[in-house]
């Protein structure tokens, strides 16, 4: 498989503070990664190094088996797309201005009628086509975040004609998105790695990471304590390690996928019933 | 990416190239006639003032300037007071409202802010101050050096302009934190730095003569009352390259709107395009408030019209609002002139008079927004 990326011991710190120790990955056309790990384990922080938003302060990430650091902010706009956890808009532009905004950079060149065919497929894909003349700052936030999602989706599109091995990078893209749009989501942006870029995707969801991660990386306190395929990584002793829950993983019958259940959890009193199933 | 729908049968997608279509017709309707109001407020303005002269009378001083009409005509009286009088402050005003509108659009697009303009936050302030200084200090120390030279006119605009840089420089950084800037800070800072001008101003009013004092009330207020063609020689070349650059920022500051990092995502060079507009901004504001003193609430109330006229993406915000500072001074300098004939009125009483009502009018229908 073609390596898009690499990065080899990356480390960021603020204020002798380490965010980002000792982390080494890399990014396949065709895969999609998923990094977990809790709040504050550094997995934006590992983003941003890899977007080029932040520089390393040993350690070099290479594009294309050319170094990140220097390259100019239009090349890496043609290779990568970010949706990053900012979701606030200064002024009130249009759902259909916030998705063009993605070919203010990339997209310049582009004949109008080409422009409004991306923008029209992307916010179809993002289930926001019908929301496109509203104004954005007036949508709730999981409507917000998909607008967002086609944003990134038309910078993709358009960077596609300059550069053919694209990552997607997501962060944390289905915070507030109900169940159906999650998996629209995700399902999109499977989909863009089956065509041959590399995804990848923060994400909370341990259930959802198993579900679409072709690689799992998982992080604790500034580094990846693990990374590989799901079913192969995660395991009980992960779970109180890193996530610091005493909870135990269930295996799918057919595959053997682990799933988590929150079992213990569950209220004594709560009925019959639901003790029935916590026993 | 050939995405799961295939373009031609993406449902809504025409509606969506109707929707753009009629917008674009929307906006085209919005600049023709915001065009139009300004052209005929131009054209009215060479004729109103204390020496009215009717509108068809200017329209044949104009065309027998430019050679198809009677030459003696331009001999008139007439003639006179259009062509050497009445042109010069025409052309500074409406380049001045122009540079003054696009410089509040480019500090609320650079800041995130809809309330940046450059009055708010002291810019006019350290450019007033500097050409106080220029005022006061200039030829005290061109008299101890004992050299008996009059301060040359271009020191006053080239002062301005330094003191705008100066403060939007020390606004600028004052207020960005690792590479983040903060809007509360920028508008405490802002006032901050308006209030130390201020004193200072005050100090070097206080150490004046009688001479010096007159120039200096003149800018507190704002005129276009000495407008010329050698001072609009001195302001143009400074001013306009911020009108040449205006189509090169728009991209960048509409990927602005989402932040620096996105804007950045999205490859634009964030960090040359807030060079740029800080230099241009400073630069304009300097030469604007050299040439006719501090005139207030042209950056703010014009981009927040044209914005409600056709929203907010810049590349038609800053054109336009360049054509609606124009129309906003032009027409605010006939008033200046036709309320108190013979006399007149400094036109930063007319634009605040008009500017600042209009302002509590924005900030009581945003708050009913977020209410409802």
């Amino acid at each position: 498989m073609a390596t898009i990326l690499e990065a080899r011991d990356l480390h960021f710190r603020v204020r002798g503070t380490a965010l980002v120790r000792d982390a080494s990955l890399q990014l396949d056309a065709g895969t999609t990664s998923i990094i977990v790990g809790p709040n504050g384990a550094g997995k934006s922080t590992l983003l941003k190094l890899l977007t080029g938003e932040l520089t390393p302060a040993q350690g070099e990430v290479r594009l294309d088996s050319a170094p990140l650091a220097g390259a100019p902010a239009w090349k890496l706009a043609c290779q990568r797309a970010v949706m990053s956890q900012n979701q606030r808009l200064a002024f009130p532009f249009s759902v259909y201005e916030v998705a063009r905004l993605g070919l203010e950079g990339v997209g310049r060149s582009q004949p109008r009628g080409r422009s409004e065919q991306i923008i029209a497929e992307a916010l179809e894909t993002a289930g926001v086509l019908g929301l496109a003349s509203r104004e954005y700052q007036t949508l709730s936030g999981g409507e917000q975040q998909r607008v967002q999602f086609a944003r990134a989706l038309c910078q993709l599109e358009a960077g596609r004609s300059v550069a053919e091995r694209q990552i997607l990078f997501l962060d944390e893209p289905i915070a507030s998105l109900d169940l159906c749009h999650q998996l629209a989501l995700l399902d999109a942006a499977r989909a863009i790695a089956t065509q041959g870029a590399a995804v990848l995707i923060v994400l909370h969801d341990l259930n959802l990471a198993v579900t679409y991660a072709d690689r799992l990386l998982v992080m604790h306190e500034g580094a990846i304590v693990a990374q590989g395929a799901p079913a192969a990584i995660l395991d009980d002793a992960l779970l109180r390690g890193v996530f610091r829950v005493d909870l135990a993983f269930s295996r799918l019958p057919p595959t053997g996928l682990p799933f988590l259940l929150p079992q213990q959890h569950l209220r004594a009193a709560s009925g019959p019933a639901l003790r029935a199933a916590g026993a | 990416m050939t995405l799961a729908v295939k373009p031609a049968t993406v449902p809504g997608a025409t509606a969506l190239a109707r929707l753009t279509a009629s917008r674009r017709q929307r906006n085209l309707v919005a600049g023709g006639i915001l065009l139009g109001l300004c052209l005929l407020l131009m054209l009215l303005s060479l004729g109103a003032g204390a020496f009215a002269i009717a509108p068809g009378r200017v329209a044949e001083i104009l065309l027998a300037r430019l050679g198809s009409g009677p030459a003696e005509l331009l001999d008139s009286r007439e003639a006179l007071v259009v062509l050497n009088i009445r042109m010069p402050r025409l052309l500074l005003g409406a380049l001045v409202g122009a540079a003054l509108a696009i410089s509040g659009a480019l500090m609320q697009g650079l800041f995130r802010n809809p309330l940046a303009d450059p009055g708010l936050v002291g810019v006019s302030a350290g450019a007033g101050l500097a050409a106080a200084a220029t005022i006061v200090l200039g030829d005290r120390l061109l008299a101890g050096m004992g050299m008996g030279m009059k301060l040359p006119f271009a020191a006053l605009p080239f002062g301005a302009f330094f003191g705008g840089l100066i403060s939007t420089l020390a606004l600028y950084l004052i207020a960005t934190r690792e590479g983040r800037t903060s809007v509360a800070t920028m508008l405490l800072a802002g006032v901050a730095l308006g209030a130390l001008a201020g004193s200072l101003t005050g100090l070097l009013a206080y150490i004046s003569d009688d001479r010096q004092l007159r120039d200096l009330t003149f800018w507190s207020m704002g005129s276009l009352g000495g407008a010329s063609w050698s001072k609009l020689s001195v302001v143009a070349p400074i001013v306009l390259p911020l009108l040449i650059a205006v189509p090169f920022l728009a991209r960048g500051l509409n990927a602005l709107m989402l932040g620096e990092a996105e804007a950045f995502h999205l490859g634009i060079p964030v960090q040359r395009i807030k060079a740029t507009a800080v230099v241009l901004v400073a630069l304009s504001v300097g030469a604007s408030v050299a040439a006719a003193g501090v005139i207030g609430f042209v950056g703010i109330v014009v981009p927040h019209l044209i914005r409600l006229l056709i929203g907010p993406d810049h590349r038609l915000l800053l054109p336009l609002s360049a054509i609606g500072g124009a129309t906003l001074l032009v027409g605010a300098d006939i008033v200046a002139r036709l309320i108190v004939v013979p006399a007149e009125l400094p036109i930063g009483i007319v634009t605040a008079f008009i500017g600042a009502p209009f302002f509590l009018w924005l900030l009581l229908r945003r708050g009913r927004i977020a209410e409802s």
